[in-house]
């Protein structure tokens, strides 16, 4: 269904209006700005409910499509739209702001109108980056929101902040900006053929030959596999959430990761296809070191924050996987249910995972708030002081571990299965997380939240308050939900899945 | 008289005539005052380049238009590229007021000679021959030392003016030898005959060859370009703020222009040879200039080295040789000019009373005082660094389709590596500004003009940055 009026435009410049207004509010009239912060994220997510409500679940088609002429002179519009793949993902992202709010209620002291003033720009900058059909429109989305996030780990940030920010600053820029050089040369083919376009839909029909095909699947490989993280180039990943404040932490493992993933999906798979059968090997294997080898690295981790961050690396790995085994699988035996299989898993791995690591990353903001430490060792025998927070922890933790019933399982299991299909071993290793995703996180509940109470710190915590119980309850009530019914969420995106999965299986050799 | 005056082509030049009569008045009537009326001056020149702008406007060409037998060039592109360049002297001088008047260096000198290099500048812009050009080039050049040497009692100011002249008439030599072997081979001086004769001779012609390489070191360093960059820091550093401000704004333009009427117009036969030329020249602005940056403490010299490395950028448009290239190139100088201005202006805003804000920690915790001015400084800094959606992003993004157009992509992919190692620089000024804690508690004291306009360069920066289309159409009128 088509609104009369421009949803997606309202989803994108709304919360940047408000972060806009409590800017220039200021800090005196924080109270004030506070509240408009809090009132326009949840209006922002009201507003994307009535996507989901109005989605068209029949089609592949984009929905809600807006065009507006942005530069003739290079063709480009200011078109948005979404599928199946997007809408999820622009959910997630109104859904996780407004508890980001929520959750720095009362923690930050310095600066508040500016930290949710950024938080807000960032909300708009993401969705733009999901809603956005034009190539150029995206690119501009998707580097101007390093720069609200710049801000937040620089200024909000623990004691390494600068070097933090910095490093997490340049990694994703230089990672995208091959990607730049792609699209105009993507874009100087469209105009080859007649018809110049940024439109990505016209990149996703364009014929290319194999080695322009693998060269610009590099330039979007790197661009992606930075953002996901994807071994090796994941270690800015565990820095910039250590130093982040916990809402930075928050949307940078909720949404900024799923960035990488959506790309693959969006760009990669259907514009390179050739060159994504040709060079999958080097993805999945990648994958694979990300989820056996991370998953060992995050077992050894003090500091809680990093093992969450590693262990969002691992579970990542089960998206990169999970989409490019779609090419092993069309090849080996035109298995067109397992390849979409394989996607749907990586799909729900993504919101899954969005849910439980941002959930995973409040639970550590509650402690940290309370204690100003982040070491495994600074806690032990929370649950005596905390029987609340305790329960929340421990489901959260089980959910990251892929317990069934939690929506961590739903994505971890299809792609496993999917994995089967295609080769054996790509499943017993893929599998092997299920061990070591329980082993590192169940350990880390064990060390700090069972036990004896280990020190005075730990028998003075008070339990969560009203508004943290609220951030926590609304998360493990969607993690549950997905969970045990994850088929709503199927079936939106099985239409936008299916018709990925034809248009990769035709070469554009 | 009417006839005369369109057979020659009179109004064609109106705006410079214009110009120099008020030029001739201002020196006069500067003469006559006091310290405390010395604002008439001020005032004068502002009218003045109002003036010229409604001169340029209300006798502004639509097609190609020879004067003077075809020593001047009218055509939308030279129009433009005036108007644009009053706007920048305009904002030079509202943003050098106060500073030149907290330090004593509020005269007459600073506004005239301005003036005077303005008009070097639009001499060059309409140059229609080899002889005018050159004529340009030296009222420029010559206005400029004398502008960097003009606080007389700064020796690091005497020295960088020295260095800059000493390497300027070399250059300036060089080009016109350049010049003279040229005229030697193909028997005239006028760029449009210039180019016609040149097809005739063919381009094997050693000579040519030889002749090029003389004209494309002059251009070079003009631009301050490696590896004829030595003077850009040094003099960018050494002269005082307003006039870093000044030489680091219109004079670029005048840079760009030399190049499009000598290269792309003049020699435009000869554009393999000077491609090759100036990939290398580029290749190596980008990569010093942005290396480099990274190890300076004083934001004049950082930025200094980034200008080099914005020239490597301009001539990757430059370079393509192809009309797309070249309004990509303008539109690169356009959006640095803006931006640069900005930036210097924000060192201006911040100057007062024996602290020249011209360190990198000067703008530590600029946030706690100023968070607007901050954002502005955010911004040109992100700007320049290449992040959309700022305008910067664009002129990064012109350049770099142009090359790839015409089948360079390792130099378009060289071009964003070096960008991104650019980045670290910039971004170290916004964290002194966010992420640091002041170090005095001394609040901004420049005056509401300044901060006005000040507030537009950067919402300028941010609004073309949003809809660059503006921008772009107006360079792609003035380029056809």
């Amino acid at each position: 269904m088509q609104f009369d009026w421009p949803i997606l435009s309202v989803l994108i410049w709304l919360p940047i209006l408000g972060g806009l207004v409590t800017l220039a509010l200021g800090e005196r009239a924080i109270v004030l700005g506070r509240w408009i912060a809090l009132i326009t994220t949840a209006a922002t997510f009201g507003l994307s409910i009535l996507l989901y409500t109005n989605f068209d679940a029949t089609t592949a088609q984009m929905q809600f499509v807006e065009e507006a002429a942005w530069i003739p002179a290079f063709s480009a519009l200011y078109s948005l739209g979404v599928d199946g793949i997007a809408m999820p993902l622009i959910i997630l992202t109104t859904f996780v702001t407004p508890l980001v709010i929520i959750a720095a209620w009362t923690v930050i002291e310095k600066k508040p109108a500016q930290y949710y003033a950024a938080f807000l720009i960032l909300e708009g900058l993401m969705v733009g980056v999901f809603a956005s059909l034009d190539a150029l429109l995206f690119y501009v989305f998707w580097e101007a929101m390093l720069i609200p996030m710049f801000i937040i780990i620089g200024v909000w940030g623990g004691p390494r902040r600068v070097y933090a920010t910095m490093k997490f600053f340049l990694y994703t820029f230089l990672g995208s900006v091959l990607m730049l050089v792609s699209l105009i040369y993507l874009y100087l083919q469209t105009c080859d053929a007649g018809q110049c376009s940024y439109s990505i839909a016209d990149f996703q029909r364009l014929p290319i030959g194999l080695n322009e095909q693998i060269l610009i699947f590099l330039s979007f490989l790197l661009a992606f596999a930075v953002k996901v993280p994807m071994w090796p180039v994941h270690t800015w990943l565990p820095d910039a959430h250590v130093e982040a404040p916990t809402g930075g932490s928050v949307i940078l493992a909720a949404i900024m990761l799923k960035m990488g993933g959506y790309g693959f999906l969006r760009f990669s798979l259907p514009i390179t296809p050739d060159a994504s059968a040709q060079l999958d090997w080097l993805v999945i294997s990648l994958s694979l070191i990300a989820i056996v080898y991370i998953g060992y690295v995050a077992l050894v981790q003090q500091d809680m924050k990093k093992l969450i961050a590693y262990s969002s690396v691992a579970h990542m790995g089960f998206v990169t996987l999970g989409s490019f085994l779609a090419f092993e699988l069309l090849r080996v035996n035109g298995d067109v249910r397992g390849a979409a299989m394989g996607i749907d898993g990586a799909m729900v791995q993504m919101i899954s995972h969005g849910l439980v690591s941002g959930a995973m990353f409040f639970c550590v903001g509650v402690l940290y708030d309370r204690v100003h430490s982040r070491e495994i060792g600074a806690y032990g025998g929370v649950v005596n002081t905390m029987p609340i927070f305790a329960a929340f922890a421990v489901l959260f933790a089980m959910a990251n571990s892929g317990l069934p019933a939690t929506s961590g399982f739903v994505g971890e299991f299809l792609v496993i299965i999917a994995s089967f299909r295609a080769d054996f071993w790509y499943a017993f290793l893929a599998a092997i997380t299920l061990i070591l995703g329980a082993a590192y996180t169940l350990w880390l509940v064990k060390r700090v939240i069972f036990g004896a109470v280990a020190n005075e710190n730990v028998a003075a915590l008070k339990d969560v308050n009203g508004r943290e119980f609220f951030v926590l309850g609304v998360l493990a009530l969607a993690v549950m939900l997905l969970g045990v019914w994850p088929v709503p969420l199927l079936d939106v995106m099985r239409p936008t899945v299916e018709n990925l999965v034809q248009h990769i299986t035709i070469s554009k050799l | 008289m009417e006839s005369m005056i369109t057979n020659l082509g009179m109004h064609a030049v109106a705006a410079e005539i214009f110009l120099t009569c008020a030029i001739c008045v201002i020196l006069l009537v500067d003469v006559f005052l006091n310290d405390r009326l010395r604002w008439v001056t001020y005032a004068l020149s502002l009218a003045s380049l109002a003036g010229c702008a409604w001169m340029t406007l209300r006798y502004g060409v639509d097609e190609r238009f020879l004067a003077f037998d075809g020593m001047f060039v009218g055509d939308a592109m030279g129009d433009l590229l005036k108007l644009f360049s009053y706007g920048t002297v305009a904002v030079t001088f509202i943003y050098s007021r106060e500073y030149l008047q907290r330090r004593g260096l509020f005269k007459g000198e600073y506004f005239i000679l301005g003036l005077v290099a303005l008009l070097g500048i639009m001499v060059m812009v309409s140059a229609g021959n080899l002889l005018t050009v050159y004529l340009g080039v030296e009222l420029l050049s010559l206005s400029l030392y004398a502008m960097i040497a003009f606080d007389r009692d700064s020796s690091i100011a005497a020295e960088s003016a020295m260095k800059y002249f000493v390497l300027g008439a070399i250059s300036s030599g060089m080009l016109l030898y350049g010049f003279s072997i040229v005229y030697g081979i193909a028997g005239t001086l006028q760029i449009d005959e210039l180019a016609l004769a040149l097809r005739e001779v063919g381009v094997s012609h050693l000579g040519l060859v030889f002749a090029l390489v003389f004209i494309i070191s002059g251009i070079a360093f003009k631009f301050g370009a490696v590896p004829f960059h030595m003077w850009v820091p040094d003099v960018y550093h050494g002269a005082p703020t307003p006039v870093t401000l000044f030489i680091g704004a219109a004079p670029k333009i005048s840079s760009f222009v030399l190049a499009i009427r000598v290269l792309a117009e003049g020699l435009d036969s000869l554009v393999a040879n000077w491609q090759d030329m100036l990939i290398v020249i580029s290749v190596l602005s980008m990569a010093l200039g942005n290396i480099v940056a990274i190890a300076q403490t004083n934001l004049k010299r950082m930025l200094a080295y980034s200008t080099i490395s914005h020239v490597g950028f301009i001539l990757l448009g430059i370079l393509a040789g192809t009309t797309d290239g070249y309004q990509a190139a303008m539109y690169y100088t356009f959006a640095y000019v803006i931006m640069s201005v900005g930036s210097f202006g924000m060192i201006l805003l911040l100057a007062r009373e024996g602290f020249e804000a011209d360190r990198i920690e000067d703008f530590r915790g600029l946030n706690r005082k100023s968070p607007w001015f901050a954002a502005m400084m955010l911004m040109f800094m992100f700007s320049t660094a290449g992040v959309p959606p700022f305008i910067g992003f664009w002129a990064k993004l012109e350049v770099i389709a142009a090359v790839l157009n015409v089948g360079l992509a390792w130099l378009a992919a060289a071009a964003v590596v070096f960008s991104v190692i650019g980045a670290f620089y910039y971004l170290r000024v916004v964290k002194v500004m966010y992420f640091d804690e002041p170090t005095d508690a001394v609040a901004i004291e420049a005056g509401g003009t300044l901060r006005t306009v000040l507030s537009v360069n950067g919402l300028a920066v941010l609004a073309l940055g949003i809809a660059p289309s503006i921008l772009i159409e107006l360079c792609a009128r003035a380029l056809p």
